[in-house]
């Protein structure tokens, strides 16, 4: 190895798939040790093959050479050939960015070379400017996993936890463990057979709890603060008395759970009206007290036998005028089957009707469905548009679909099917001057810049936003775990609590090796900012969409990068630059847009700088290139890991350099948003709406900068919306600022 | 990647899908040994198929690059392709597996340049398209394949096509002498996440998928609208190749009944009211969508999505289940026949074109999986008496996207368990 600190790079240029045949590899060369100054140039008529690894292992391990740039494939493909850890490496895109989206033939020959001559600059500029992630792993780090919430979910968790060896700490508000499913006689079975209600398994759940060595219960306590981030949480547990205990953790599980939605608030299906109209819940518990007497289930009017019982499905919810859920909770359906088979069971006799307008027993519960068919329940479809009690009798008024006539029904009770209203805390998407007038009260007491609790979905619920991935959260570390994320019944509960107590695990292993979590898992780079430089603009605390910067006592940003997940939206956001990581920074892409070999204006060869995302419009133009979907000559990409990143210098930087046109294309943005870092491409558009006013400031058009949504399956039309785009710049024509470059 | 060398403490994760991918990286994040086995040439599944997801309309590879990306920068993971388990034997943290690896015919120098299929003329039926098109037999299954490796079919072995696809490759990544392989490994735990696949809809008679061409199943429906399907995202008629405006979905097409599938496939409602949006996407205003169904089961948040549908004045929905389809054998067109149950009313409805929402049964299901395992009466894997086998996503279930990975990610952490002690046995001994 040579002295340390001595950078020794060197350029690697493939001839193979069709490079060698195309493109003048000779002077691409030439170009890396001319103008991109490479210690070291070598071709290979196969760089991907186990000779060309090995050459360039060899440089690495004999010549000393520290930053290595390979102009082959794209950096999508051969990723196990060239995967040198202790080198920064670059990789020109010359296969899918160049020989494949190019046409073949003599016309095109001299752009197509110019094309790869100007990767193989911006290839050699990037890699000086990149150095190898130190990563920087959390100090003093913490392995225990903090469960919130002692129900189901949250006993699960800390099980699971314990389980796979690690100590959990479960911080119930109440004073028992066992939470909803504790208050209930039986649970809808979740294994063969679906026949009927099982034990609901928490008394033994509980006692596993209680009993195993790693786990630590503390009852009637709530969180009066937590801050910190993966690997080193400090929370402040605060019971009844007022008495704090401070714990630290490494990771911690919201599982909150739901309180039942208020029967008061449905008076016209006789919701707080009359004692004999009860809540899925309510009824558990005239069934709990019967059941311990030893009697069958009390009318509780009078305490008379009840001979019959009416079911009303989605009482409260799946309610489209705004005044009640608009959401299904899942489990209801299954749940008036198993109350049901709880008279059915005791007394055939007694007349037990479900009135329903959609009956939801996905899966297996179909054959549950049965089972309750077969016992007798009826199934009605309907809906009901009144109750009416008076006495120790129920009258339901309902429109019948099938017999499709308005009716009614007697009952001795009916049992009103309402949902989960999720225990999710503060909304902080809401500012302080507009939160209800009854404060909801914040579970976790974040001290995080960006508000108190997890951020909500929708509804109050805490969910991911993301389909592929259901435990993405915006708050690193910080996991939501059963219906506080999503209403759920509590099989899927239990699945839920156990993924998360996956993922809390997870990022304990992270933070102490300083690894970013999903979707850039594994990466060791994290911001690197010399605050000597800061005006405290907080711009970078307020747009980071994971709230990992938090402000210090003397207001300057405070990074904390365990929750960081390095998509460099704070870097974008920057106007003094200070922000960057290792081996991405405003000089990585700003050096690239500086190296390419800018044509005069009399040339008629624009340049149009691309910023691409890498994680959907970057791969869409390498598909495009593997279709052989041509698109202009005149553009130059660069791979961005979010348009978050983007900083506006670039913009500004490749104008005045005379680069004729400036692309950016991201995913989408607005309520179904595409981006994987939730905001980035929303804050582009928004920085770029300002970069109107400089444009203009410099006699530029403003077409001259324009930002695309681009999904990952646009194969087709990413390269379109190049061409147009060229060919609207060509109508523009050259920039001015060309010759003052 | 270097290969990580199996023991007790590794997980088996067998199925290359959303499920398993999932199992597998969840697992290598916190830092396990995990061997990947996928059956096809490529990993992604039933997933990277599909046209978008419901409820957002989003593109399911969008995810599939995430995950590949996650596993391209990650050592502990294993790949291997074109690989079936054979059996699986011995305890919880001790188990053998025994796997048959297909020939790719192509080894790991293959660049994916194109060369050897544009060499080739054999073609042979699409399995990604399910049968509708044909590719050539020397082949990348799809422009997201991953390991972004060709394949040769073994039909061409032998043939002077194979000899031309031999001899177009630059770098000698052809291998036609290529054999199956039988290997053995040791691992700790076992994630079964094999998947689902769409029930046979030949078997559901009435329906007459096997007589009538314009009868397509909701899959192949999906590839249908998808711009990079075999029909280019063009809605159309198989029996004469022209636009299917009137188009019927039928729920339940096997699931929920005792003469086919039990269960409830869970997933078929959504996908019904996501492909009425494609209908709406390809035709706006004329395109028309009926859907036929028992119930409408759209679970939890998907609720919104079932309003805006229903909003939809192109989408019409008839409670019922179709009794019979018949044909007019001149013009392709169909004739449901079946009762209105709301209200009871009789119908003779024309359509061009009839989506099947089969259902969803398990790819292997419980009884053919070579290891001891417990399953339902559907074949869907509810665990192993020993305690060391895992089914994971639509193995353990009929599950939608979500929910498959929310359960794949706890069959990480249960793997992570097994393996764990097993480790801290091993450390006791």
């Amino acid at each position: 190895m040579s002295a340390v600190g001595e950078m020794k790079t060197a350029a690697y240029i493939c001839r193979g798939c069709g490079i060698g045949e195309r493109l003048n590899t000779k002077q691409m060369a030439m170009v890396a040790q001319k103008e991109g100054k490479m210690k070291v140039v070598r071709e290979h008529d196969f760089l991907c093959d186990a000779s060309g690894v090995q050459m360039i292992r060899d440089d690495i391990a004999n010549e000393a050479v520290t930053h290595v740039m390979i102009a082959a494939c794209s950096r999508r493909a051969k990723t196990e050939a060239f995967n040198f850890q202790d080198v920064p490496m670059a990789r020109a895109n010359i296969r899918e960015g160049v020989i494949w989206s190019q046409p073949e033939g003599a016309a095109a020959q001299e752009v197509t070379q110019d094309m790869a001559d100007d990767y193989v600059r911006m290839g050699c500029a990037e890699v000086k400017k990149m150095k190898l992630p130190a990563g920087a792993p959390v100090a003093s780090q913490n392995r225990r996993v903090l469960v919130v919430g002692g129900g189901m979910s949250g006993l699960t968790a800390a099980l699971e936890s314990a389980e796979a060896g690690f100590e959990a700490v479960i911080v119930e508000k109440q004073g028992a463990l066992g939470g909803w499913a504790a208050q209930l006689w039986k649970r809808a079975p979740f294994r063969s057979p679906y026949t009927d209600p099982v034990d609901t398994g928490v008394a033994e759940l509980v006692a596993k709890v209680t009993n195993h060595p790693r786990i630590e219960v503390h009852l009637n306590a709530t969180l009066a603060q937590t801050s910190g981030a993966p690997g080193a949480f400090t929370v402040q547990v605060a019971t009844e008395s007022g008495a704090t205990t401070a714990l630290e953790v490494g990771a911690i599980i919201q599982a909150t759970g739901f309180t039942t939605y208020d029967i008061a608030k449905l008076p016209e299906l006789g919701g707080g009206q009359h004692p004999n109209v009860v809540d899925q819940a309510g009824l558990e518990a005239l069934v709990i007290a019967a059941a311990r007497q030893g009697v069958p289930v009390k009318r509780p009017s009078d305490g008379g036998e009840v001979r019959s019982v009416v079911f009303l499905q989605c009482a409260g919810q799946r309610d489209d005028s705004g005044k009640h859920l608009p959401y299904c909770s899942g489990h209801c359906c299954n749940t008036s089957i198993k109350q049901a088979m709880y008279f059915k069971d005791a007394n055939p006799a007694i007349d037990t009707v479900v009135l329903y307008t959609d009956l939801r027993t996905p899966g297996m519960g179909e054959d549950f469905y049965r089972s309750g068919q077969t016992k007798g329940v009826t199934f009605t479809k309907g809906l009901a548009s009144g109750v009416a009690a008076a006495g120790n009798s129920c009258t339901v008024q309902f429109r019948d679909f099938i017999l499709d006539e308005d009716t009614s029904i007697e009952a001795d009770l009916v049992v009103l099917a309402t949902g989960q209203v999720p225990n999710s805390g503060v909304n902080i998407d809401i500012p302080e001057d507009q939160q209800p007038a009854v404060k909801p009260i914040s579970i976790l007491n974040l001290t995080y810049r960006q508000g108190k609790d997890l951020p909500q979905l929708k509804d109050g619920l805490t969910d991911s936003h993301f389909i592929c991935f259901p435990y993405e959260t915006r708050r690193t570390g910080i996991y939501a775990a059963g219906p506080v994320r999503r209403p759920m019944d509590i099989a899927q509960a239990t699945e839920d609590a156990t993924g998360a107590a996956l993922k809390a695990i997870q990022a304990v292993e992270n933070a102490a090796l300083g690894r970013a979590a999903h979707p850039r898992s594994g990466d060791l780079s994290y911001p690197i900012v010399p605050l000597e430089g800061c005006t405290q603009c907080k711009r970078c605390t307020v747009e980071c969409p994971f709230g990992a910067i938090d402000e210090d006592e003397k207001r300057f940003p405070l990074f904390n990068e365990s929750r960081c997940r390095r998509c460099g939206t704070c870097m974008g956001a920057c106007p003094v630059r200070v922000i960057s990581f290792e081996n991405y920074s405003p000089d990585t892409v700003g050096s690239q847009i500086k190296a390419i070999d800018m044509p005069d204006e009399f040339s008629e060869k624009p340049r149009i700088l691309v910023l691409a995302c890498e994680n959907d419009a970057y791969p869409a133009l390498d598909m495009a290139g593997m279709q052989r979907n041509v698109y202009s000559a005149f553009v130059r990409v660069i791979p961005v890991r979010c348009l978050g990143s983007v900083n506006t210098v670039w913009i500004t930087d490749a104008l005045n350099g005379g680069w004729d046109g400036v692309m950016m294309l991201g995913c989408k943005h607005g309520d179904d948003y595409q981006c994987h870092f939730v905001k980035g491409s929303e804050l582009a558009g928004y920085r770029m709406s300002k970069v109107d006013d400089t444009l203009k400031q410099m006699g530029l058009e403003t077409e001259r900068v324009a930002s695309y949504e681009v999904a990952i399956t646009d194969i087709a039309r990413a390269p379109q919306l190049i061409n147009e785009y060229v060919a609207k710049i060509q109508e523009i024509g050259m920039s001015p600022m060309k010759g003052f470059a | 990647m270097t290969a990580p060398i199996p023991t007790s403490q590794t997980i088996l994760v067998v199925g290359g899908g959303i499920s398993g991918l999932t199992v597998a990286l969840e697992a290598a994040e916190c830092g396990k040994q995990v061997i990947l086995v996928e059956k096809l040439p490529t990993l992604g599944g039933r997933t990277a198929l599909l046209y978008r997801y419901f409820p957002k309309l989003c593109h399911p590879v969008c995810g599939l690059e995430i995950n590949l990306r996650r596993l391209k920068g990650n050592r502990n993971v294993r790949v291997l392709t074109m690989a079936e388990v054979v059996s699986i034997t011995g305890t919880r943290g001790d188990y053998t597996a025994t796997l048959r690896i297909s020939p790719r015919h192509v080894t790991a120098q293959c660049t994916a340049c194109g060369d050897c299929a544009k060499a080739v003329s054999a073609e042979i039926p699409n399995p990604y398209n399910y049968g509708l098109n044909q590719m050539k037999a020397a082949y990348l299954p799809h422009a997201m394949a991953y390991p972004q490796r060709y394949v040769v079919d073994p039909s061409i072995v032998g043939t002077p096509d194979g000899e031309k696809a031999r001899a177009a490759c630059k770098v000698g990544a052809i291998d036609l002498d290529m054999k199956e392989e039988i290997i053995e490994l040791k691992v700790g735990a076992v994630a079964w996440a094999t998947g689902w696949q769409p029930y046979d809809a030949a078997k559901i008679q009435p329906y007459g998928y096997d007589r009538f061409a314009n009868v397509v199943t909701s899959v192949e429906f999906e590839r249908m609208c998808d711009p990079h399907g075999p029909t280019g995202g063009k809605i159309l008629r198989p029996f004469d190749g022209e636009p299917a405006t009137n188009i019927a979905f039928i729920q339940c097409a096997g699931s929920r009944d005792e003469n086919h599938l039990r269960h409830c496939s869970r997933i078929c409602c959504m996908a019904s009211l996501k492909q009425t949006q494609y209908v709406r996407e390809a035709y706006g205003e004329g395109g028309k969508s009926t859907i036929y169904y028992i119930d409408i089961r759209a679970i939890d948040r998907f609720e919104d999505f079932y309003r805006k549908v229903l909003q939809d004045p192109t989408v019409r929905f008839v409670k019922s289940k179709v009794a019979r389809i018949a044909q007019d054998d001149k013009t392709g067109g169909l004739i449901l026949h079946g009762v209105d149950t709301e209200g009871y009313h009789r119908y003779e409805a024309p359509h061009d074109l009839v989506v099947l929402a089969v259902g969803m049964e398990p790819s292997v299901k419980g009884a053919d999986i070579p290891a001891e395992v417990i399953a339902d009466s559907s074949g869907f894997l509810e665990g192993s008496s020993g305690g060391g086998i895992f089914g994971a996503g639509c193995a353990s279930g009929a599950l939608d996207v979500n929910r498959s990975v929310q359960q794949a990610t706890a069959t990480a952490l249960r793997a992570i368990q097994v393996v764990n002690k097993a480790a801290a046995a091993e450390v006791a001994r």
